[in-house]
């Protein structure tokens, strides 16, 4: 009986995908892939055909690619209904249709959300308007960054130093231009990373000539009269003069069209099982509305069952292949979403990799390397087991790292390691920033609760 | 043309940047860039970066043309037919 519904589904169902980028794409090639032959519908807000993001800060500014042509390729012939440049305003559950801004609807028999995030942008209205205050996340938004690093600015001014700040900061220096970099916290990319390996970056940064400005807050975006941007005014009273200014202050989830739905949907991402199911705002799995990418939280089982939301490219492939497969298979046949967390950025001529959840670990050991000469191994530890790895130019034994962790490998780490030095014999507190403040671009972000460890710890909000 | 590499896998043996030194470039030591929609003048030897890469990390489109036709390439004459949505590689999954 199940198995007729199911085979029916798989036959003539109709499947709507919202978010047509990396996770939509992937989830409709894997649908095909594994014989889905009904109606699949890709919706997306966006004009363009799947894109491909990571190169807009890299290659990209660096002039190796166009921001016009980052297509992502496609793997599998997806045969499907596009509405791009059409956003999803409302998801109609108990009706099982999505709702379109042109007044159009879509029904369907399976959903997908994969709506990801987008740029938070300058909290100033008026300031976040002025002429040459910019964002980096879209294509279009890539096109506009390149055009005013072509037209030669004196000094670009770069709001945050996370993986994408350090990335545009680290173009603008590769073409010789004047940047300046604030950051909130003592040191770049702290809230991925710690503060540890975060002063190797600010190392890096301040070798490479970006003046690096920490502890510090932008108060005021100040323009001309006729509404350019020229300088920028900081929390130290010190005022930079700057005609590009690039906000750069991590993303929001696009759950806001979900408003009201009844699914499990926030300023947090969507809820959902581990077979990528979307939680009901009962905390109530669904049975035909599944998330993938960016927007999705979920439980992950090596990390003590906390709902990991993961803004990474290689988390958007696995979690939407994994979502497709379950969206047509029964249910003896789901699998679950294991993927082992894994994000590379490349900045300053280093290539740094990182697998595992660093933001979980209380204590850090250099195991291969030194962060002196900025090639190493990282090792991140928290009650006792390896829980992630970081690599500086050294990423083929993070690997290696990666099994371990998979094993739950203990920490301290007890076996000997190629290249050990005296720095590496004993753990250092890795020094991540109080969860409880604000951080850039964090990149992991965890919470909710966890069978394996009923502990509550009240970390009062410091405002 | 289209391709995308799994930066996630890729090691920098930098096997591709030999071979299509045109579409990749090393970064530093071993921090791979690349442009994701080369000219159809570079299809042989994008073809080969992708069938040379040890951790099979890269993924292209439109590499279908036999290397009969992409000889012609040489003259710039291969006509931009080929369907593009023709996979060459599929990445492998992981299994789990």
């Amino acid at each position: 009986m199940a198995d007729d519904r199911m085979e029916r589904l798989r036959r003539e169902g109709r499947i709507a995908i919202v978010g047509a980028s990396l996770a939509g794409l992937r989830a409709a090639e894997t649908l095909r892939a594994e014989g889905f032959t009904g109606e699949l519908t890709l919706i997306g807000d966006e004009p363009y055909e799947p894109y491909d993001r990571p190169p807009l800060s890299k290659g990209v500014l660096m002039g190796l690619a166009s921001p016009e042509h980052t297509d992502l390729p496609q793997r599998w012939e997806i045969d499907a209904k596009w509405r791009l440049g059409v956003a999803a305003t409302g998801l109609d559950l108990p009706g099982r249709r999505v709702l379109l801004a042109d007044g159009d609807d879509v029904e369907y028999d399976r959903l997908l959300i994969a709506t990801g995030t987008r740029a938070r942008p300058w909290p100033n209205e008026a300031e976040a308007a002025l002429d040459g205050v910019l964002v980096l996340r879209t294509r279009d938004d890539a096109v506009r960054l390149q055009q005013r690093l072509k037209a030669g600015p004196r000094r670009v001014f770069v709001i945050g130093a996370g993986f994408a700040g350090c990335e545009i900061a680290s173009a603008c220096r590769e073409k010789g231009i004047a940047v300046t970099v604030a950051e909130r916290a003592g040191a770049p990319l702290v809230g991925a990373l710690g503060g540890v390996i975060g002063a190797v970056s600010a190392d890096l940064m301040t070798e490479n000539g970006v003046d690096l400005r920490t502890h510090v807050t932008v108060t005021a975006l100040e323009g001309d009269s006729v509404g350019r941007v020229r300088a920028v005014h900081l929390s130290d009273e010190s005022v930079v003069e700057a005609d590009v200014v690039v906000v750069s202050l991590g993303s929001l989830r696009n759950t806001e069209w979900l408003t009201g739905s009844g699914l499990g949907a926030g300023p947090r991402g969507i809820a959902c099982d581990a077979g990528c199911r979307a939680f009901d705002f009962r905390g109530i799995v669904t049975d035909d509305v599944f998330v993938a990418g960016d927007v999705a939280r979920s439980p992950h089982a090596l990390f003590g069952y906390q709902f990991l939301s993961l803004e990474h490219w290689g988390n958007a492939v696995a979690q939407a292949e994994t979502a497709a497969h379950n969206m047509i298979c029964l249910p003896a046949d789901r699998r679950p979403h294991l993927w082992m967390p894994a994000f590379w950025s490349s900045q300053f001529g280093v290539n740094i990799k990182s697998v595992g959840v660093p933001p979980m670990g209380d204590d850090l050991m250099i195991v291969q390397g030194s962060l002196a000469e900025r090639r190493f191994v990282g090792v991140y530890g928290h009650q006792g087991r390896m829980v992630a790895a970081v690599s500086f130019d050294n990423t083929r034994w993070l690997e290696f790292y990666q099994r371990q962790i998979e094993r739950g490998a203990p920490f301290p780490v007890e076996f000997p390691t190629v290249d050990r030095r005296p720095e590496g014999r004993q753990p250092v507190a890795a020094d991540f920033p109080d969860p409880s403040l604000p951080t850039h671009a964090p990149g992991v972000t965890l919470s909710g609760y966890s069978p394996a460890d009923q502990q509550l710890v009240f970390t009062p909000a410091r405002h | 043309m289209r391709l995308v590499v799994d930066l996630n896998k890729c090691q920098g043996y930098a096997q591709c940047a030999f071979l299509a030194p045109d579409v990749f470039v090393m970064h530093g030591e071993e921090a791979l860039a690349y442009d994701p929609r080369p000219d159809a003048e570079q299809r042989e030897r994008v073809a080969r970066a992708v069938a040379a890469c040890p951790v099979q990390a890269i993924t292209a489109d439109g590499l279908d043309a036999p290397s009969v036709r992409a000889e012609t390439a040489e003259g710039g004459a291969v006509p931009a037919t080929v369907t593009p949505r023709e996979v060459v590689t599929v990445e492998a999954r992981d299994g789990r």
